[in-house]
């Protein structure tokens, strides 16, 4: 009973946000309709039982990709009254494609229930370790099975890294850093310069 | 009771709300890039409960990636936009045709 | 021996030819001329020993050629009276213009490839005598014809010399057809293509057969022999084809002496008396060359009275002689022809090496109108040339002694009216005829050019040599534009190199004596030929008995014809243009060749032209560039047009259409 309740009102909560999200005028609204659809989404997934997945999905999603939504948004000095303009010329063929594509999702479910569409079977490998806790469980897989996949993660996420500071850095203007491949690259000839100025002129340098 | 079509409803219906918003929303770059995270956050519900639903594990840690990749794509997504603002002053992205053919 | 004699100049071509800059125009000169020269050393013997009596017939193979299935033949050389009599006639004319090219192409950038072509052209030639089946024959055939092309096409920067080039392989071409489809219709009836073979086959077939031809039922030997002798006609220049001919002039007067007097234009009648048997055996075809003949040599002899150019009139002169040498084929006396064309060869050649020289002596300019008086200027000269011209005209006492063509002229006269037929009476009408017009006609040439005053000035070529002269003793005389008075501009003609007088004057010993030393042998002595032509005993017996007066007509027409020229040309010189002034439409249908040309043009020139233009307008370009190549490019490029409108560069046409996809592929997998 606790169970079904608690699954309308979070799936309920979840599609309200999301159709908020796009539809809301000032981006930090937006932004801030996001965040609740990520609680009411982690909160399905504790009723499932995936609850290291829940807790990832409120740590990383709310808490670092939906903030830095915020910081971009309020960094970018947007004017909010001419954002809004195009909506309504798109709205019937967007409202149709999106249909469309529902009623194929559901016409999918539909198919899974008439058993005419084969889901894989599970074959136990991965299966969750019972009198363990969730995120046990997946510890051990994680670390043992999917080891490189891990790995590859982490990597993925440097790159990411270092590609959002590539992009946005701009060189500071005021400094005057080392140039070492240069440095490197004098000889001797170039180094210094014989001259004989005349009495009372300067050298030019 | 709740079976696995509940979850499988509620992941499609917010799927295409994210389609929808992507191309409803011509002026507003951000709002693109947040629907894209809606998108994936419905995979990670339909991943999650069919984990669930078959006592697969697979599923979750499959989730565990997809927020991963995720959250690196939303960085450097947003970055390149404070590029795109830097340069232009705005981030209406209805008549620029930079990428024209 | 016969090996020697046929592949020297072969090999002297070859290295002339490749040789080109590298060995130099000397060393290339010398190896030709050499190779002729030994060439024609080796067939002097081979033919005094035909006269005598003392050589035999034989054949010498060389190589073997096709064996396939039931056509086989090889490369052989056959040497019997007929041959021996063309291998001196083309050695020696070959080396006597070789050695005269050393002094006409002095100047000339390209000498090596000239002397090349010469002895390539020799070679072919040789061949073709040589052949002892039609194929071979063909081989040499269309060897003369590519060297005709080469040589008339010789100085190709002239636009003219590459169009008479063109002109004279196209029309020999036509002439080519029926000569090939006269050689398939031989294989087809006699199985082989040995000449030896067919001759011997063919007296039996007269009458005997026929053949479908284009869809009706004719004499089999009837159309063989008219398809060859229509090969004939296209290399000797008879009417119909024989348009190239005038317009080969443009090539140098050596090639001009060389190919189409002596020896290429001959090839047409060597190939009727060679197979004579075959002609025998096809009297309808006989009646038809009679005929073409006697046109032919009526034709040429009024288009050659009007000429201006020089070698015009000379190459006019060739076509009217050959078309005797046809009709005396055609009546039957193919010694008679043969006799023709050694004497010929002689004297033609002397005048084309003669008016060469006069070329030369008056700076490169051809038309008589700028001649005159050259007698004194350049005496050897003129007497070589009357020589040639006391030879072709056909100046003789009956009994006594003539000149070359007194007796080979009037034995074909002879025999033509000898043979009784209505053809026969009718070719020695027009044959008398033109007689007139050839004496008329070449003592107008060498009045025009040797008497008279001089009417130089007028030239630009003498005006460009004066002041050549004028520029180079500048310094010495100061500028001399007196005006002279008296037609020279102040151009002093003079004699050609000793490289060139020397053969002229070993041809005009041809010229005077060859008829005389020689007459009996031809016409009359079987012996001599032993089965190489076909000897008509009746009709060389009727020959010498017709009536006296038509022995003595050629005599009293060419008497008549010298009187007309000397009226004209020496005693009154306004008389030609009061000529013309009466009867103008008459000069005008003559003096254009009858017309030929221009009929040709519209009924055949300008239709290829057009069906060429359709092919490339409406074919290639239209259709085939079109649909191809440009097509290809059109489409990409209205294809690439569309695509760059779909990338527009707007971010949310791209998420529409990526989104449009998704759903098309997942419909896809649904209705699956």
């Amino acid at each position: 009973m606790i169970q079904l309740l608690a699954f309308y009102l979070f799936a309920t909560l979840t599609i309200a946000s999301a159709v908020l999200v796009i539809m809301s005028r000032n981006p930090v609204h937006s932004v801030l309709w996001l965040i609740v659809a990520f609680f009411n989404a982690a909160g399905l997934m504790v009723l499932v039982g995936a609850e290291f997945i829940a807790m990832l999905l409120v740590i990383v999603y709310v808490g670092a990709v939906a903030v830095l939504f915020l910081f971009v948004v309020m960094m970018l000095d947007i004017d909010f009254a001419e954002l809004r303009a195009g909506f309504i010329r798109n709205f019937p063929l967007g409202i149709l494609i999106a249909l469309i594509l529902l009623a194929e999702l559901v016409l999918g479910i539909g198919a899974i229930r008439a058993g005419s569409l084969e889901l894989g079977v599970a074959d136990g490998s991965a299966a969750p370790i019972l009198d363990r806790s969730n995120i046990e469980s997946i510890g051990a897989l994680l670390y043992g099975k999917y080891l490189f996949l891990f790995e590859t993660a982490g990597i993925i996420l440097l790159v990411a890294m270092v590609g959002a500071i590539v992009l946005t850095h701009r060189a500071r203007k005021d400094t005057r850093p080392q140039d070492v491949s240069r440095q490197v690259r004098r000889r001797p000839e170039e180094a210094t310069v014989n001259v004989k100025p005349e009495v009372g002129k300067g050298v030019q340098l | 009771m709740i079976g696995i079509e509940h979850y499988v409803v509620v992941s499609s219906i917010l799927f295409v709300l994210g389609v929808l918003g992507i191309f409803l929303n011509r002026k507003n770059v951000i709002v693109i890039l947040m629907a894209i995270e809606l998108i994936l956050l419905a995979v990670n519900i339909n991943l999650v409960a069919f984990s669930a639903f078959l006592g697969d594990l697979t599923g979750q840690i499959f989730a565990m990636f997809v927020l991963t990749v995720a959250a690196g794509e939303a960085a450097i997504g947003l970055a390149i936009l404070v590029i795109y603002f830097r340069g232009r002053g705005s981030i209406a992205v209805d008549d620029v045709n930079r990428m024209r053919g | 021996m016969i090996q020697a004699i046929v592949f020297a100049p072969l090999l002297a071509a070859l290295i002339a030819g490749l040789g080109n800059r590298m060995i130099g125009n000397t060393a290339a000169k010398a190896v030709t001329t050499a190779g002729l020269f030994l060439s024609c050393a080796l067939s002097w013997p081979i033919f005094i020993g035909f006269v005598t009596g003392s050589a035999e017939a034989g054949v010498t193979p060389v190589l073997q050629w096709v064996q396939s299935g039931t056509l086989s033949f090889d490369w052989a050389l056959r040497v019997d009276a007929l041959t021996a009599v063309m291998l001196v006639v083309i050695t020696t004319v070959s080396a006597l213009v070789h050695l005269y090219s050393w002094g006409y192409m002095e100047e000339d950038p390209d000498q090596p490839r000239f002397f090349a072509y010469l002895s390539l052209f020799t070679f072919a030639m040789l061949m073709l005598v040589t052949a002892d089946n039609l194929v071979q024959m063909f081989f040499g055939w269309e060897g003369v014809g590519l060297a005709s092309y080469l040589l008339i096409g010789f100085w190709f920067k002239k636009p003219s010399a590459c169009a008479a080039a063109i002109k004279a392989f196209v029309v020999n071409r036509v002439g080519d057809l029926g000569f090939m489809l006269g050689i398939f219709g031989t294989w087809l009836v006699f199985q082989t293509t040995s000449i030896p073979e067919i001759l011997a086959a063919a007296p039996a077939m007269k009458g005997a057969s026929t053949i479908g031809f284009l869809g009706a039922r004719v004499d089999t030997m009837t159309v063989l022999c008219i398809l060859l002798f229509i090969g004939a006609m296209g290399k000797s220049a008879q009417l119909g084809l024989h348009t190239w001919l005038p317009d080969a002039m443009e090539g140098p007067t050596p090639v001009s002496a060389l190919i189409h007097a002596a020896t290429m234009v001959t090839a047409g009648v060597f190939m009727v008396c060679r197979l004579s048997p075959m002609f025998e055996a096809a009297p309808v075809a006989l009646a038809f060359v009679t005929v073409i003949g006697a046109l032919t040599c009526f034709f040429a002899a009024t288009v050659g009275t009007c000429q201006w150019d020089i070698k015009r009139v000379i190459a006019y002169s060739t076509c009217s002689q050959l078309g005797y040498m046809f009709f005396a084929a055609g009546v039957g006396a193919y010694g008679a022809a043969m006799f023709h064309l050694f004497t010929h060869a002689f004297f033609k050649a002397l005048l084309f090496l003669g008016a060469g020289s006069v070329i030369h002596a008056m700076h490169h300019e051809q038309d008589m109108r700028y001649y005159g008086d050259l007698r004194r200027h350049i005496p050897i000269t003129f007497w070589v040339m009357t020589a040639g011209t006391l030879a072709i005209t056909g100046v003789g006492v009956i009994g006594v002694f003539g000149f070359a063509g007194f007796y080979s002229k009037d034995a074909i006269l002879e025999a033509a009216f000898g043979s009784g037929t209505e053809l026969g009476t009718l070719a020695f009408m027009l044959g008398s005829f033109a007689a007139l017009l050839t004496s008329f006609y070449s003592w107008r040439l060498v009045f025009l050019t040797f008497f008279g005053k001089p009417r130089w000035a007028g030239s630009e070529h003498i005006q460009h040599a004066v002041h050549d002269e004028h520029h180079h003793a500048d310094g010495a005389h100061g500028h001399d534009h007196a005006d002279h008075g008296d037609g020279t501009a102040g151009y002093h003609p003079h004699e050609s190199p000793w490289s060139m007088l020397v053969p002229i004057l070993v041809l005009s010993v041809g010229a005077v004596f060859a008829g005389f030393v020689f007459n009996d042998t031809f016409i009359n002595r079987e012996s001599f030929w032993n089965g190489a032509i076909f000897y008509n005993e009746h009709l060389i017996h009727a020959m010498h008995h017709v009536p006296l007066w038509v022995k003595l007509t050629p005599g009293i027409v060419m008497l008549i014809g010298l009187f007309i020229a000397w009226n004209n040309y020496i005693r009154n010189p306004a008389l030609p243009a009061a000529f013309v002034n009466n009867f103008r439409q008459l000069h005008a249908f003559v003096y254009n060749k009858w017309y030929f040309d221009e009929l040709y043009h519209f009924l055949f020139v300008r239709p290829a032209f057009w069906l060429g233009r359709q092919f490339w307008k409406i074919g290639d370009i239209g259709i085939i560039d079109r649909f191809g190549p440009n097509g290809a490019a059109w489409v990409v490029a209205r294809g690439s047009g569309y695509a760059q409108k779909v990338q527009s560069g707007y971010l949310y046409s791209y998420a529409l259409i990526m989104l449009l996809g998704l759903v098309a592929a997942i419909s896809w997998v649904m209705v699956k």
